[in-house]
């Protein structure tokens, strides 16, 4: 039997990881990154001369979910078509066996690292957009299951992407129905994928929802309204719910009141669309009262203060240049 | 053979299945064994030889598979555990295993495992040599697939592009023209066979892999390990 030394094993390794893109058009320019089921690779189409993403399973699946979750994640992208989600442009399976799927190649940078510079005002803001194409998706029947920071890119021209759509699974939609056409058509498809709908733990830590760490199987789109919630948190301290504790109480009690609303334990306690979440950040951003905060007077007359400054400041002028003029009167 | 047999077929009641069974897995095991021991204990290359022949003739005695579940960890980590208990138990006995106790008697080439010890770098934990050597192990054995099944096809000629091209350490590598004209094809052959060799390479390598382990999720666990390269 041939030997093989260390330095020609790891060679071979290397070579095994490398997706077999003979008879596609794609040419294999370089490793992206890695994730729990395959890896995502830099590559150019040959016929349209662009560069591409290209998320290839390690392995071929005969026994498994993942080829059909990956299928699946291309037809749900192909299908939500948002500025705001990574559109996809094929899939298949390559000679080896594995299963693909070619998307926008997004440059730009991570939003742990887009916002280490934004100020809050622009941080709530950026929440709001990665809440719109949630909000889209949440309307069409379709729900991601693992938002989490590293799942939202900011692109070069300042467009935020949320990518990642691989634990989407279809369910209620959160418009009336008559609108889900989207979801209708891919629900036979749904339901051969056996493993995101039989109770195992799919998501992130500290991401996601408590009904989704338990492996619920009637996870609705609020577990994204919680994720949402935990990436606000994160926006907010640098740290993902529950590593940092004390962070959270460095904010203003708004904010605070709405991450918690946001990430409350019972879904019906939360947000009950995504919209309504940005809603209420809208609502902070322009001094407004927030739905998920009760203010007491003093804190009413605070924010009112704080929002109408020159108002009132010219207003107890007023008062005060009046009550001097009385009092000066009857001297 | 079926899926996921080997370690089934180790646990038969059926002396001639479960010897059959392990010496494959001694295949997979005896070279990550001989060296761990030979590393973490630094006992007498004799003495390492016969500690790994009693090691699987006690598997062969079902005395240590019986007890293992994939669901409370991985093979090779199990029978690291094994062999770090049988070491110690025999140091504690004073019960040294006399050369050719075991009724194993493995056919294994101590003296080459003995030769890369010496040639080879000795860099980090002896676990990790033993995870190292598994690797290795596993390559072997799927490459010896790949040459059967190619010898079985009539494809020959691509075993030996694969071999001439991937295998060889020789520095710089033969282009593919030089490896058609040596081989006597088109340059564009050299590239189709050499493409198929590699896909039946990766091929062999995980039906070994899924062969040596018990159930789907542990074959993806350790198929994840063996192919867990982060290219930069």
């Amino acid at each position: 039997m041939k030997s093989l030394s260390h330095r020609v094993v790891a060679r071979l390794q290397a070579g095994m990881q490398l997706p077999d893109l003979n008879g596609t058009r794609y040419n294999l320019l370089r490793y992206l990154a890695g994730g729990g089921m395959g890896s995502v690779w830099l590559a150019e189409d040959t016929l349209l001369k662009r560069r591409v993403a290209l998320k290839v399973l390690d392995l071929a699946a005969p026994a498994d979910d993942l080829d059909v979750r990956l299928l699946s994640e291309a037809r749900i992208l192909a299908g939500l078509e948002h500025p705001g989600i990574v559109p996809v442009h094929d899939a298949g399976t390559l000679a080896d066996g594995r299963a693909f799927c070619c998307m926008k190649y997004v440059e730009g940078q991570t939003l742990a690292q887009h916002i280490a510079t934004l100020k809050l005002p622009d941080r709530l803001r950026l929440l709001q957009r990665i809440a719109e194409p949630l909000d889209f998706a949440h309307a069409r029947g379709f729900i991601h299951r693992d938002l989490k920071p590293d799942n939202v890119m900011i692109g070069a021209f300042g467009e935020v992407l949320v990518m990642d759509w691989g634990l989407a699974k279809v369910g209620v939609s959160s418009l009336e129905a008559g609108e889900t056409e989207i979801a209708t058509a891919v629900q036979p498809m749904q339901n051969s994928l056996p493993a995101t709908g039989q109770g195992r733990v799919l998501g992130t830590r500290g991401y996601m929802s408590p009904e989704q760490a338990r492996g619920d199987i009637e996870v609705d789109y609020r577990t994204d309204i919680f994720s949402l919630g935990a990436i606000l948190t994160f926006m907010l301290t640098g740290s993902a719910p529950g590593e940092l504790p004390a962070a959270s109480g460095r904010m203003p009690r708004p904010m605070r009141a709405i991450c918690e609303k946001a990430m409350a334990a019972d879904p019906n306690a939360r947000y009950q669309s995504a919209a309504e979440l940005t809603a209420d950040l809208a609502h902070y951003l322009t001094g407004a009262p927030v739905s998920a905060y009760s203010e007491s007077l003093l804190e009413r007359a605070g924010r009112i203060y704080a929002q109408h400054r020159t108002a009132v400041a010219l207003v107890s002028v007023y008062l005060f240049m009046r009550l001097l003029f009385i009092l000066l009167a009857r001297r | 053979m079926t899926r996921h047999s080997l370690i089934l077929a180790a646990r038969s009641k059926d002396p001639a299945t479960r010897s059959w069974a392990i010496e494959a897995i001694a295949a997979a095991y005896w070279r990550p064994v001989y060296k761990y021991v030979r590393m973490k204990w630094n006992i007498a290359p004799e003495d390492a030889a016969d500690f790994t022949q009693e090691f699987f003739t006690r598997l062969l005695e079902k005395e240590f598979l019986d007890s293992y579940q994939s669901s409370k960890g991985r093979l090779r980590t199990f029978l690291r555990t094994c062999a770090d208990r049988l070491f110690m138990n025999q140091v504690r006995d004073s019960k040294r295993v006399k050369r050719g106790m075991g009724s194993a008697h493995l056919s294994l080439d101590y003296l080459e495992a003995e030769q890369q010890l010496a040639t080879e770098l000795r860099s980090g934990s002896p676990e990790d040599s033993f995870d190292k050597e598994w690797v290795r192990s596993i390559f072997i054995l799927g490459l010896a697939r790949l040459q059967a099944s190619c010898e079985s096809g009539g494809k020959l000629i691509h075993f030996e592009l694969f071999e001439r091209y991937d295998l060889e350490e020789a520095d710089p590598k033969p282009s593919y023209v030089q490896l058609a004209t040596e081989f006597g094809l088109a340059t564009t052959d050299v590239t189709n066979y050499l493409a198929f060799a590699r896909r039946e390479f990766r091929r062999c390598v995980l039906d070994q892999l899924r062969e040596m382990t018990t159930s789907e999720e542990e074959f993806r666990r350790e198929a994840q390990a063996l192919l867990g390269v982060k290219i930069a």
